[in-house]
């Protein structure tokens, strides 16, 4: 690490001021940005913590929407939205261990948009709203790539608004090392329609597999898959699977999580 | 006495205590007055030359004390190998310098060229981002063949990448390539042993002092061995006398023998520490940890297993390839000979092996002895072997075993590698491990995984290994150049209770809790008024270290050797106490008496009156009660095992999930239950994650790509299952006073075959023929072989 000074502000306005400093940067949960440090791979002079802002946290719900404060933790949302939005809540009761549960934050996750991440998958299947300190933003805009997404310099996720689906599931296959997704896959089926987010498979990071899509709306069943194929084209390809592996994993996964939607 | 804490004894661990209530004390939380950091700065390229070093803006930086660089260390000696060995046309292995910090090239990724000690360790980092070094990058030379065929060097001095060729038993050779030519059946197989990052919890750590007004030096350091630390600084590296050096290692948080071997960052701190008479610390960080503690494992192997028409076993010939990385470590000549080459034989009455090694320098971190060190290469490729050989003849793959099976009354039983093993029972070991593991009942478990529409196999192999690393006459015969033996010194107080000055180091092996139950058992006292005292050669007399499974074999027979002569020289006092003849003192359950009469004195009057000789004969007893003795074995000792697992394979994405695992292990007599159960689970931990999940990867530039937890993946609870684990079955080793074999490596050994051998076995049940999977064996690589097979 690097010396950096730290800042603990208590109101978005205070937060979104002092990250008006080029230097400054925002701190959620640290669970991505302190190792970051430490490895000495970023240098900024401040940090501006956000947990200690009341209005980004908490959880609450209307007219069939479920609506996340940008600095609620992960084990908060596993244990909250259970009855409400059990696919969601069991995503987040499988992010990390304990301990990054208990301090890693949904806005940090979707801000940051790793391209294994879980959250993006439920924000982009759900066609949730990224709330920020000054417009919102439809999950289909905020994610731009790996580690790219719609936010503006110093910009804050305030917020996450997650429109409740009928059924929905996430489907993951650990990386055997950090246990973020190898593929994971969101399957959300709305009245009008069904999505499906794949993270972890693609160099443009979470995306709509929209032939699935087209498929499950029409039947949704794992069967209504099978003459689909994925290509490889354009997935990662490292040490833990090929893109070819990726691919066939995309499609066992979606087919899963279809068969195990609740 | 002492019935529930003596020997068999299931005694909870003593250490824990302190473990598990957060008050070890390791060498990072030994905190010194006046004590600065040091930082090294280490090559973020695989292979280079150093053009230049530029060290004068870090010079100027903030509490910067002083900066080392190679130049620094040219007058100072190498690092050497302990372990010579010769190739097969007689020529002794190249042996190129190991220096404290790399001069004129830098020849792996993590390969430390300077060091900057400040006041702090922030100024130390800071001031080694500011050091400026010109490095000209060479292609990296990461691959063992292509090592061998170019000419591109890993050290030029040598104008070769090969360290050794070696051949065991070269005399068999010729014979052995007949068998195989002229067999009725011949099983060929190549596989990978994979690199392993050794991963202890607690990184290294170093600390260096001087006192400038006696000349004396001491390193606190993370080391299964102080002793032989103390010896390679003192004798090879820095010339500073043994009497002027004082090694001591505190508690350390596992080792698995990375921390065997002496590196330079310890004679770094003690250099700085000299110039500038400070006490100076060094702490790796993880990444420095994944680059630079010596790696295990990484052989390329050919195993050929040639078998008559009825199935017996006729010649193993072997052909490895051993990646040593860019400099020798201590012992990784000998891990890929002596610890491997001499086990080739196996269980087995095979009467023919040979072994052929290649060990290659390369641009990757060095290679050393990790658990197990070579017999689980040994075990791996045989196990491996022999289970494709009976899958290709159709045998059941433990009937084939079991044939070949060397019998109990065999023993002693000269092995076709050249060891004699001392006792064992290999049929009884696998027919407890069929009872245990419920082998009747896979059928049932195979049917319900299938329901599932999953694949179930279930994976046996037997292993044994030499262990108890000693003793000197024969390891001098294959080329140690120390001797290998162990040492005690029993100190009985003046109010009856004890010190025990170990040299075999305890870092996760329970031996403060062991060692006392030997003791407390012989002499019939409470073994809690017993101590064990390690790690520090100001204190203890002498000690090999703790590897090879050897700390209760050998330093364990040490106590041994040392308390019978407490009992001889209290036997003397007590007869002077009770006025008799010494042939009629009776010594039993801590009581001397005198033989047909009432008359006795308690361990505890014998020792006061040690302390307190008045009219005494002292012609005849010396003041005092402490005795020392060296203890150096007749030959390695043998355990052996059979080990079984249930795996399930979920066909559509080739995950694998270790279901059931036996371990059933001869490791002769058993002093605690619960400590060895403790091992074996330990060692199992680690061969799982070898067979599934460990792979270390350096790319074509020799970088690290498995550089982190990130992407190395250890292996956690739930990639582990219950484990089934009995010792019931031992054979008490013959040639050392406790019956012991050893036990701290075994599970290590003996289950990446198991676990493998159980996936083909689940695979080819499915239909679908693959005969190998290289380890680790994860969720793509199942899956693109039985894509390919289909
Ligand atoms: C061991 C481990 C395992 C993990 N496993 C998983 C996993 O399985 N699945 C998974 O999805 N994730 C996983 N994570 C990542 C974890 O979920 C992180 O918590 C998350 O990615 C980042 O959230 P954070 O609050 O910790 O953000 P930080 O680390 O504090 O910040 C990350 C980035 O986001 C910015 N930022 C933070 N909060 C905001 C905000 N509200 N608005 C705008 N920018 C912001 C920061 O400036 C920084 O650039 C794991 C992490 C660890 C350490």
């Amino acid at each position: 690490m690097y010396a950096f000074d730290i800042e603990r502000p208590a109101t978005v306005a205070d937060a979104v001021a002092a990250l008006a400093n080029e230097d400054a940067q925002a701190l959620g949960g640290g669970q991505t940005l302190i190792p970051t440090l430490k490895a000495r791979l970023a240098s900024p002079e401040k940090l501006i913590s956000l947990t200690g802002i009341a209005e980004m946290q908490g959880i609450s719900s209307q007219d069939g929407t479920l609506r996340i404060g940008g600095g609620t933790n992960h084990a908060t949302v596993a244990s909250e939205t259970g009855a409400i939005y059990p696919a969601l809540a069991e995503l987040a009761s499988h992010i990390g261990d304990p301990a990054v549960r208990n301090r890693g934050t949904i806005g940090g996750s979707i801000a940051n948009n790793d391209p294994a991440a879980c959250y993006p998958a439920a924000a982009l299947a759900s066609g949730a709203t990224i709330t920020t300190n000054n417009r919102d933003i439809a999950a289909d805009d905020y994610f731009q790539g790996m580690f790219t997404t719609a936010l503006d310099e110093g910009e804050i996720v305030t917020a996450v608004t997650f429109p409740i689906p009928e059924k929905a599931h996430y489907e993951k296959f650990v990386q055997p090392a950090s246990r973020f997704a190898l593929v994971g896959v969101y399957v959300a089926k709305f009245a009008d329609g069904v999505r499906v987010a794949v993270t972890g498979a693609s160099n443009e990071g979470v995306h709509r597999w929209t032939e699935a899509e087209d498929a499950l709306s029409a039947n949704f069943s794992a069967d209504a898959l099978a003459d689909l194929t994925v290509s490889a084209d354009d997935l990662i390809s490292d040490l833990h699977g090929s893109a070819e592996y990726r691919a066939h994993l995309v499609k066992v996964m979606t087919g899963r999580a279809v068969s195990k939607a609740k | 006495m002492p019935k529930d804490g003596g020997i068999g004894a299931a005694t909870t661990r003593r250490e824990d205590v302190r473990f598990l209530t957060g008050t070890g004390k390791y060498t990072d939380d030994i905190q010194t007055h006046a004590e600065c950091a040091a930082v090294f700065a280490r090559s973020t390229v695989a292979h280079g030359i150093i053009k230049s070093i530029d060290t004068s803006a870090a010079a100027d930086m903030p509490g910067v004390l002083a900066i080392f660089t190679g130049e620094d260390f040219v007058e100072v000696g190498g690092n050497p190998a302990g372990w010579l060995i010769n190739s097969r046309d007689g020529e002794p292995m190249k042996e190129p310098k190991r220096p404290v910090l790399a001069h004129g090239k830098v020849r792996h990724v993590g390969d430390a060229y300077a060091a900057v000690i400040a006041e702090t360790v922030q100024q130390a980092r800071d001031a080694a981002e500011m050091i400026e070094a010109d490095i000209e990058e060479l292609p990296a030379i990461t691959n063992m063949k292509d090592a061998l065929a170019g000419d591109n060097f890993v050290h030029d001095e040598i104008g070769t990448n090969q360290c050794f060729d070696w051949g065991w038993i070269e005399d068999n050779r010729a014979a052995t390539d007949e068998a195989i030519k002229n067999a009725h059946h011949v099983t060929t197989l190549e596989l990978v042993n994979n690199r392993l990052v050794p991963n202890a919890m607690e990184p290294r750590s170093s600390i260096g002092s001087y006192h400038p007004g006696t000349g004396d030096y001491t390193l606190h350091t993370t080391s299964q061995n102080p002793h032989l630390t103390r010896l390679l600084i003192s004798a090879f590296v820095m010339g500073i006398p043994e009497n002027k050096l004082t090694v001591i290692a505190p508690d350390v948080g596992g080792g698995f023998g990375s921390k065997i071997y002496h590196y330079g960052e310890e004679a770094l701190v003690l250099a700085a520490a000299k110039k500038l008479g400070r006490t100076v610390k060094w702490t790796a960080d993880r990444s420095e940890a994944f680059l630079t503690d010596a790696h295990g494992r990484d052989h390329l192997t050919k195993i050929e297993l040639a078998l008559d028409k009825d199935g017996n076993f006729l010649a193993f010939r072997t052909e490895t390839h051993a990646n040593v990385g860019a400099y020798l470590s201590n012992f990784a000549t000998a891990t890929p000979t002596f610890l491997h080459g001499t086990l080739m034989a196996g269980n087995y009455t095979v009467p023919l092996v040979y072994v052929n090694v290649k060990a290659v320098f390369t641009n990757t971190a060095p290679v050393d002895a990790y658990r197990g060190a070579g017999r689980p290469e040994a075990t791996y490729s045989l196990e491996r072997v022999i289970d494709m050989a009976a899958r290709e003849i159709g045998r059941d793959p433990t009937d084939l075993r079991r044939q070949n099976f060397i019998k109990p009354d065999q023993y002693p039983y000269a092995s076709a590698a050249g060891l004699e093993y001392d006792s064992g029972n290999y049929d009884a070991l696998m027919d407890k491990m069929e009872e245990v593991s419920d082998k009747a009942g896979f059928a049932a478990r195979r049917a319900e995984s299938e329901a599932k529409g999953m694949l179930r196999g279930f994976g046996v192999n037997a292993y044994i290994e030499a262990c108890g690393i000693a003793p000197s006459n024969l390891v001098g015969i294959l080329g140690s150049r120390v001797g290998l033996y162990d040492a005690a010194t029993v100190r009985v107080n003046a109010t009856g209770n004890l010190s025990v000055m170990v040299g075999a180091h305890s870092h996760g092996q329970g031996h403060e809790t062991v060692f006392p139950q030997v003791v407390a058992e012989m002499l019939g006292i409470d073994p809690q008024s017993i101590d064990i005292v390690h790690g520090d050669t100001s204190k203890i007399p002498f000690g090999m270290g703790t590897y090879g499974s050897r700390s209760l074999a050998v330093c364990g027979s040490a106590v041994v050797r040392a308390t019978e002569k407490i009992i001889n020289k209290a036997k003397k006092i007590a007869a002077h106490m009770l006025e008799a003849a010494e042939a009629d003192i009776d010594f039993t359950d801590g009581e001397f008496s005198v033989a047909g009469t009432d008359k006795k004195v308690s361990f505890g009057e014998v020792a006061l009156k040690a302390y307190i000789p008045h009219n005494f004969p002292l012609e005849d007893i010396e003041p005092g009660l402490e005795e020392t003795a060296f203890y150096d074995p007749a030959n390695f000792t043998y355990p052996s095992g059979a080990y079984c697992c249930e795996v399930e394979i979920d066909p559509e994405t080739g995950k694998v999930r270790v279901d059931r695992m036996t371990a059933v292990d001869d490791f002769g007599n058993v002093i605690n239950p619960m400590v060895v159960t403790g091992q074996v689970h330990g060692g199992l931990g680690q061969g799982i994650g070898q067979a599934l999940l460990e792979n270390t990867t350096y790319d074509e530039n020799g970088q690290l790509l498995s550089a982190s937890y990130m992407d190395y993946a250890m292996p956690r609870a739930d990639d582990v299952p219950y484990y089934i684990v009995d010792h019931s079955q031992g054979n008490a080793c013959t040639h050392n006073p406790l019956g012991v074999k050893g036990c701290g490596e075994a599970g290590a050994i003996g289950s990446p075959p198991t676990v493998v051998n159980a996936v083909i076995d689940a695979i080819q049940s499915g239909g679908i023929n693959v005969t190998h999977i290289d380890m680790p064996v994860s969720p793509h690589r199942v899956w693109a072989a039985m894509n390919n097979a289909k």
